[in-house]
């Protein structure tokens, strides 16, 4: 008990002296996932305002041509500028979302009641300009189902005779659950930010140990291995606890700062938010800290430990690639799969539903019970003979 | 007392010790010689139970290694072929880190550590952090972290290794302080001149076999030669890495 305090004291002291490891595990590594948050939230609010009735600020050529399309798309809520001379150039040169040009004859073919033609010049490969073009689009066809309307009228036919089907749509989603796919890679951050936070230590302390020859000394005082072991995954877990910790609260101050109000959402990122994640992670920081120090104990050298663990940090992110690409129905099981529950869970606080106790004491239980197995192989590892041998 | 009792160890289809027995005896300086390969180190890391023989018998003060390896190694103080220190701790941290680890208190630490680093002449380094020492200073700082529990029995790999004239002169007097003070000191070495000068007992090593274990002058006598260097060329079998 006293050997594995003296080992966790000693490596915890010895990795606060140490910047890089300070600053991968108390700053980049916490605070990557709530700048993240703020940039995917001003994205999101963005695009909800500009559904709403913000004026549409388009470059028109030939307005001149049709005077009641421009009047009647003003209405709409269309603020034409000028024209430009090389619409083509402007929309992908991104100066503009989309042109409207109107071409000279359009009056012509309007007075011999045959179909006119305008033109909507954009990029569809940019994908922000595309609530911009589907506004324009959405307001030339309710003129042209306007006019044709009218047109029917004047010959004495019903206007519905060229609306065999009527369709109303009623949607319902909110604009948190619109948020949803951009919510689902998110829980990747608190992962993220555990793996980056124990991730230099657990280099440092197996294979960059072995590497700087202390290893050996270290295993000939009288503490059973899995002691000196224990010892240190306790610093590791320190470490990204406190990583997680921070990138928690992070969050927490985004929660406030982001006017997520004006869309009518309610993001709940406080102490309540803070706390089920962090019940739901706390399994999962054992379990990296075994993880990583597993491979690391494979490394030859520091630099090849480095290298396995850039990999291992992408298995995390397979949950949370494959749930925002295919739209899987969220099932009870899935919250006995570490990492896929802890995703799972906080995808659900994120869209601003429950998520019950049962589920959270299930995530914890699985977890719990992956990281002892995790922890039992490494210590097993532990064990060998060439754990300590450094050339 | 440190008693090996034909020991063996293999690595794939490398004989790297092949039946080694000899005896430490406390209050002596005994030298393991032989050339780099000889199997020195594979033999020291049985003994200090970080590998384990595949056959034979190791007593640390009569406790078998097999047994209760624990106990083995609170009778070793252990200077390792790999000696690296914690860079971002002092050497006073360095040694208490491993003091702690022998169960020892803080006042006993204290004492012994002060003890240490004045007879290893140390006190200027005391409080700096090991990164940057030279070879000299941190073999001292690993060799009094390494007897900071007060070891019956010592055990040095290769200790003068990298160190100038006046380190190696200055361990060389450390080591017989220790067996004054009564203790069994086991080193390797591959240079004959050092053990020549302080060993109470040498036993050559080669090819992973004893092929000598005798008091100097025995061994002077045994090949009929009178300088150190031409009986360990004759009993080793050739000049192969054997340095000067």
């Amino acid at each position: 008990m006293n050997a594995m305090l003296t080992v966790f004291v000693k490596e915890v002291k010895e990795n606060l002296r140490d910047k890089r490891t300070v600053m991968s595990a108390l700053l980049y590594g916490p605070l990557i996932g709530p700048i993240i948050f703020v940039m995917l939230m001003n994205t999101i609010i963005t695009r909800e305002l500009n559904k709403a009735d913000q004026p549409l600020k388009i470059p028109v050529i030939g307005a001149q041509y049709a005077p009641n399309l421009i009047d009647a798309l003003k209405q709409q809520g269309l603020q034409p500028q000028l024209a430009i001379a090389d619409p083509e150039a402007a929309v992908r040169n991104q100066d503009a979302d989309v042109v409207l040009r109107i071409p000279a004859d359009f009056g012509t073919s309007w007075r011999k009641g045959e179909t006119s033609q305008v033109e909507m010049v954009y990029d569809s490969s940019q994908r922000e300009t595309g609530s911009s073009v589907d506004r324009l689009r959405r307001m030339l066809e309710t003129y042209s189902r306007h006019q044709g309307a009218m047109r029917l009228v004047a010959r004495g036919l019903s206007p519905t005779m060229m609306a065999p089907v009527s369709v109303d749509d009623r949607d319902q989603s909110t604009p948190q659950s619109r948020a949803g796919q951009l919510f689902s890679i998110l829980p990747y951050f608190f992962v993220l930010t555990i793996f980056m936070g124990g991730m230099y230590l657990a280099i440092d302390l197996t294979a960059g140990e072995r590497e700087r020859q202390s290893l050996e000394p270290l295993f000939a005082n009288p503490v059973p291995r899995w002691q000196v072991l224990l010892g240190k995954l306790g610093a590791i877990c320190v470490f990204s606890l406190t990583s997680l910790l921070i990138c928690v609260v992070g969050f927490g101050v985004c929660g406030r700062i982001i006017p997520a109000e004006k869309l009518g959402m309610t993001l709940s990122l406080g102490p309540a938010f803070a706390l089920q994640v962090l019940l739901m992670m706390v399994p999962l920081v054992i379990l990296l800290a075994s993880l990583q120090t597993l491979v690391a104990a494979f490394a030859k050298s520091y630099r090849e430990a480095q290298t396995y663990l850039s990999i291992l940090m992408m298995v995390p992110a397979l949950p949370s690639v494959l749930l925002s690409v295919l739209p899987i129905k969220v099932a009870n099981w899935m919250y006995t799969v570490p990492l896929l529950g802890q995703q799972v869970g906080i995808a659900q606080l994120l869209r601003g539903e429950q998520v019950t106790t049962m589920q959270i004491s299930t995530c914890m239980a699985s977890g719990l019970v992956i990281a002892i197995l995790a922890t039992l192989v490494t210590a097993w590892v532990y064990r060998s003979e060439r754990l300590a041998i450094s050339v | 007392m440190i008693e090996v009792r034909d020991l063996h160890k293999h690595f794939g289809t490398v004989k790297a010790v092949d039946g080694v027995s000899f005896k430490a005896r406390d209050g002596e300086i005994t030298g393991l010689l032989g050339p780099n390969g000889a199997g020195k180190t594979t033999t020291l890391r049985m003994l200090y139970t970080l590998m384990n023989p595949d056959k034979g018998q190791v007593l640390v003060d009569g406790i078998d290694v097999a047994r209760d390896a624990q106990a083995v190694r609170r009778q070793l103080g252990v200077l390792p072929d790999a000696r690296g220190l914690y860079k971002r701790l002092t050497a006073r941290e360095n040694i208490d880190y491993f003091a702690r680890l022998q169960g020892m208190d803080d006042a006993l630490i204290r004492t012994r550590r002060e003890q240490l680093i004045q007879a290893l002449e140390m006190a200027d380094i005391g409080d700096r952090r090991a990164e940057g020492f030279s070879q000299g200073q941190r073999v001292k700082t690993a060799i009094a972290r390494a007897l900071v529990h007060d070891p019956k029995n010592v055990i040095l790999d290769e200790p003068t290794n990298g160190l100038d004239v006046m380190a190696t002169r200055g361990l060389r007097q450390f080591m017989r302080r220790l067996k004054d003070e009564g203790r069994c000191v086991l080193f390797s070495s591959h240079i004959m001149q050092e053990v020549a000068a302080l060993c109470d007992r040498i036993v050559v090593i080669a090819h992973g076999r004893v092929v000598a274990d005798e008091t100097p002058d025995a061994l002077r006598a045994q090949t009929g030669q009178a300088n150190l260097e031409d009986a360990f060329v004759k009993i080793i079998g050739s000049e192969e890495g054997l340095a000067a």
